[in-house]
């Protein structure tokens, strides 16, 4: 194998672009793999192609990704698109796949910033062809101009639904309504944190503005919606609901839903990286420190896939990771990686200021996690229901590992990706167990798809393109 | 005294060992320091073989093959079995002519299980076959299971007969106490007159605290499997020269093994793969069944297994104190073996012999009598 590089970072979205701009522009010799043909990441998505009436209608959060993509794609650093990573050992190996060619490279650091993805909330009928994810639905939009034709229904809960709504309606889809799954009751509770949250006011006066927007077009934010169902034969038909009481029932043709973001935690699982149950967003994050070191040696993860922060956040723990990887690779010394960090720690610490106030907003009541009804599919790639994954559990499985071997439930080809989370919710609510003492599945390269022919060929060595 | 026998590993060899000693009425505790089928015996390749076995190995493995066939008697579960045969293919007349001279052996024990088929024969067998084949050797009876499966189908049936599971019980010492033995973990001790040592591939640190130095070296056979193909095949494909085992599995997915090792850490109790050495494995896949090349690989893993120096297990009593019986370095052929292995545990205890031919397998091959710790 040829010499390792210095620094891999996984990831060009807002997170490893800052990660790489800092450490090439101190010398490090760095290599930026990321399976999308773009740098942006998630939120900048299709950015490089947006002309300036796109850019408008997406708002002036997806107008700034402009400056820091041209800052990445002018730094030094060795950016590979299309580059998808499929394993990361703890000894800084990892697998990649470019071209439909593998091969093995190696990394005396990583820099994990994989981001995040939209949580998957298993409920009646969310199968059904017409039903599907607004972040995917988002995406869709930002790279391929597609927007639905026909009314849409935007359910769930989180800060990118009233985004969705409102980028929608500037792009003149019909918005039936938007239903906010969230108890009423979480207002208070965010209230109490609403003082702090002011200090990053200005995310506040964003989301009121979006929502003013929305109400003047007169659309619908219904609050305090329970009991989400998607009802139809072969596909969507309508959408039905409770709220203050009633049952409702809208007819349509598209159901989007969206309940918050989780970090990717496939590429730190792989990598033997210490998680934890991170309890105001409801899902494991993996451990990091203040410069987003993890709990094995040479891998760091920064952005959204080390805890939920935003994109501006993203940015300035980028910029921390790249700081230490200088330092850890010895291109600065501590002093300095110190002096360079006040502005991005402090900036950083900022911004996380509205998140207790968003998280406590927009938390899920256990029974949209583990009350998942006994007939509802939890898994779809091997069509497993809530109720199969109790049974295991009754049959004396009482591990989601367990679960998985006894059910095939998260064996399919999505590797458990989507259930991974109900189904450790739903085991551990069977085992009356709080669900951070429940492992969840162990995860199994490849994390993307890989084929045998491909496996076949692998190469090791790290001329890449 | 807390039970008759008290058995170390929660796997197969246990669990068999656990029912068929409860089908005799003895009362029987499992000491599991995990879960039940968390290593080898829940992850393994679920190969049921006898083709190309040892000669030492061929009688306890016919006597298996016969519990298999009507598993359900035993477990209650089919465990899912499909006895659809395993073929071992010669690429080339070098090959055939090793396999031929292995049919004879077999034949000059006295079994006749493994036969050699020609060309046309394995084409008919195994139609999606790269065409370079030129025979095979082939057990008709031969097939395949779900390992967890049949572990949890062992495992309920031992329940259901009184065995008790001790799971999240790791056995750091034990101690000889009057006539029994002290079994101690973290969470409590339990003592019985006999113990089992079932612990896979940390039979090693079993038999140093019973005064017994063993070398059992650790290995990580890896594992992969790809998405639903439709079916194509139904025997188990293996090559002359080639580590390799190929089997499509009743769902349509196709589970490939090649006794490729993976990096493993004992004190996380970890595996880590070894894409490169994997790849091998996937290399004679295609080589065999071109029309796989563009399958997904849904999930690659592996499983810590116990390998003794011969390659042979040891299934025996105790060399130096009483009450002590092993059963373990199945060197990644266990799988198969595990009905048979519990039952002839389950005499060895109760009957004080076999009826099957266990010498080769005795555990004093492995020890330096001037070594052992036994009084
Ligand atoms: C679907 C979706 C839509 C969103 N929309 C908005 C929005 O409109 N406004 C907003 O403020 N925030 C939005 N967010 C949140 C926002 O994306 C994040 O806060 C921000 O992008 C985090 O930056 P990041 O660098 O951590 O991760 P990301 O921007 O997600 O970047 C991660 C990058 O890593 C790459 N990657 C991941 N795994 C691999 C791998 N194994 N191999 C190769 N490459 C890999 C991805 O392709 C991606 O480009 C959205 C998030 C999602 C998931
Ligand atoms: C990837 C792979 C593929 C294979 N394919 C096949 C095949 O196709 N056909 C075939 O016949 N065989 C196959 N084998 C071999 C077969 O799986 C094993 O031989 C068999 O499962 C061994 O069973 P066991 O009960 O001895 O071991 P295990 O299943 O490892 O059980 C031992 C148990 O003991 C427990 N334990 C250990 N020490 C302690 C302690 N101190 N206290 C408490 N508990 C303890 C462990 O946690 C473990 O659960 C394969 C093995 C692997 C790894």
């Amino acid at each position: 194998m040829n010499a390792p590089r210095e620094l891999v970072i996984i990831g060009a979205g807002p997170a490893g672009m800052a990660a790489a701009s800092t450490a090439a522009g101190l010398g490090v010799d760095t290599l930026v793999l990321d399976q999308q043909p773009a740098p942006g990441g998630q939120i900048f998505r299709g950015i490089g192609q947006a002309g300036p009436a796109h850019l408008e209608l997406l708002g002036s959060d997806y107008q700034a990704g402009t400056e820091r993509v041209a800052s990445f794609v002018h730094s030094s650093a060795d950016y590979q698109p299309d580059t998808a990573v499929w394993s990361l050992g703890a000894d800084g190996e990892l697998g990649i796949l470019q071209r439909g060619e593998a091969r093995m490279i190696s990394a005396r650091r990583v820099v994990i910033a994989g981001g995040a993805m939209e949580r998957p909330i298993p409920f009646p009928g969310w199968t059904l062809p017409g039903v599907m994810n607004a972040g995917g639905a988002q995406v869709l939009m930002k790279s391929s101009r597609l927007v639905p034709l026909d009314g849409v229904v935007i359910a769930g809960s989180g800060p990118l639904l009233i985004l969705l709504a409102w980028q929608y309606m500037r792009a003149g889809v019909a918005v039936q309504a938007v239903l906010e799954l969230a108890p009423r009751k979480n207002l208070w509770r965010a209230g109490l944190r609403l003082p702090a949250a002011l200090r990053a006011g200005h995310y506040l006066t964003r989301g009121l503005g979006y929502l003013l927007a929305l109400r003047r077009a007169g659309i619908r934010v219904t609050y305090g919606v329970s009991d989400l169902k998607a009802v139809g034969n072969d596909r969507l038909e309508a959408v039905t609901f409770r709220t203050g009481g009633r049952e409702q029932s809208l007819e349509t043709g598209n159901l989007l839903v969206h309940f918050g973001l989780v970090p990717g935690i496939q590429l730190t699982e792989a990598a033997g990286c210490r998680h934890q149950w991170n309890d105001g967003q409801q899902c494991w994050r993996p451990q990091t420190d203040a410069w987003g070191n993890s709990s094995v040696d040479g891998i760091a993860v920064v952005g959204d896939g080390a805890a939920i922060g935003g994109a501006v956040a993203a940015v300035h723990a980028g910029c921390l990771a790249g700081l230490e990887a200088a330092r850890a690779l010895e291109h600065i010394d501590a002093a300095e990686r110190d002096r360079l960090a006040v502005n991005d720690r402090q900036w950083l610490q900022n911004d996380l200021r509205i998140r207790p106030f968003l998280e406590s907003l927009h938390r899920l009541p256990e029974t949209l996690l583990s009350g998942t009804a006994d007939d509802t599919l939890v898994c779809r790639c091997e069509e497993i229901t809530a109720g199969e994954v109790r049974a295991a559990v009754r049959a004396g499985h009482r591990d989601p590992n367990q679960v998985k071997f006894i059910t095939r439930c998260g064996m399919g080809p999505c590797q458990g990706r989507q259930c991974g989370q109900a189904v450790a919710n739903i085991v551990a609510a069977a085992c009356d167990r709080p669900v951070s003492e429940v492992v969840p599945f162990r995860v199994r390269p490849p994390l993307r798809p890989v084929s045998i022919g491909e496996l076949s060929m692998l190469e090791s060595g790290n001329n890449t393109a | 005294m807390n039970a008759d026998v008290v058995i170390v590993g929660g796997g197969l060899m246990g669990s068999s060992a656990a029912l068929h000693l409860a089908m005799r009425g003895q009362r029987v505790i499992v000491m599991e320091k995990d879960s039940p089928g968390r290593h080898a015996s829940g992850v393994n390749a679920g190969g049921l073989r006898q083709l190309n076995r040892h000669p030492a190995e061929i009688p306890l493995a016919a006597a298996a093959a016969r519990l298999w066939r009507d598993i359900q008697s035993l477990v209650d579960s089919d465990c899912d079995v499909k006895l659809s045969g395993q073929v071992r293919v010669a690429e080339n007349e070098a090959d055939m002519r090793l396999l031929e001279e292995r049919a004879a052996q077999v034949r000059a024990l006295g079994y006749e299980h493994e036969i050699i088929i020609d060309r046309e024969q394995l084409y008919r067998l195994v139609p999606r076959l790269a065409p370079h084949c030129v025979g095979a050797l082939y057990t008709r009876d031969d097939g395949f299971a779900r390992p967890f499966h049949a572990l949890t189908a062992f495992r309920h049936k031992a329940e259901s007969l009184g065995v008790q599971y001790r799971t999240g019980s790791r056995v750091h010492e034990v101690a000889r106490q009057g006539e029994d033995w002290q079994v101690v973990t973290d969470r409590g001790c339990v003592s019985a007159p006999v113990l089992v040592n079932c612990s896979g591939a940390w039979s090693q640190a079993l038999c140093s605290m019973l005064g017994e130095p063993v070398t059992v070296n650790t290995g990580a056979p890896m594992m992969m499997v790809t998405e639903r193909l439709p079916h194509f095949l139904d025997p188990v494909v293996g090559a002359a020269s080639r580590k390799l085992s190929f089997k499509q599995m009743q769902n349509g997915t196709v589970l490939i093994g090649g006794a490729h090792l993976a990096n493993y850490d004992m004190k996380s109790e970890t595996t880590a793969i070894d894409f490169i050495k994997l790849s091998e494995s996937a290399r004679s896949a295609v080589e065999l069944f071109p029309h796989v090349r563009d399958a997904h690989i849904v999930r690659t893993w592996a499983g810590l297994e116990a390998f003794t120096p011969d390659h042979l297990p040891v299934i025996s009593p105790g060399s130096c104190a009483t009450g002590v019986f092993h059963a373990f370095g199945f060197s990644a052929h266990g799988f198969q073996l595990s009905p048979i292995v519990g039952l002839i545990l389950s005499e060895l205890i109760i009957d004080g012999k076999s009826e099957l031919p266990i010498g080769p397998f005795s555990i004093k091959r492995f020890l330096d009598e001037t070594a052992t710790g036994c009084a």
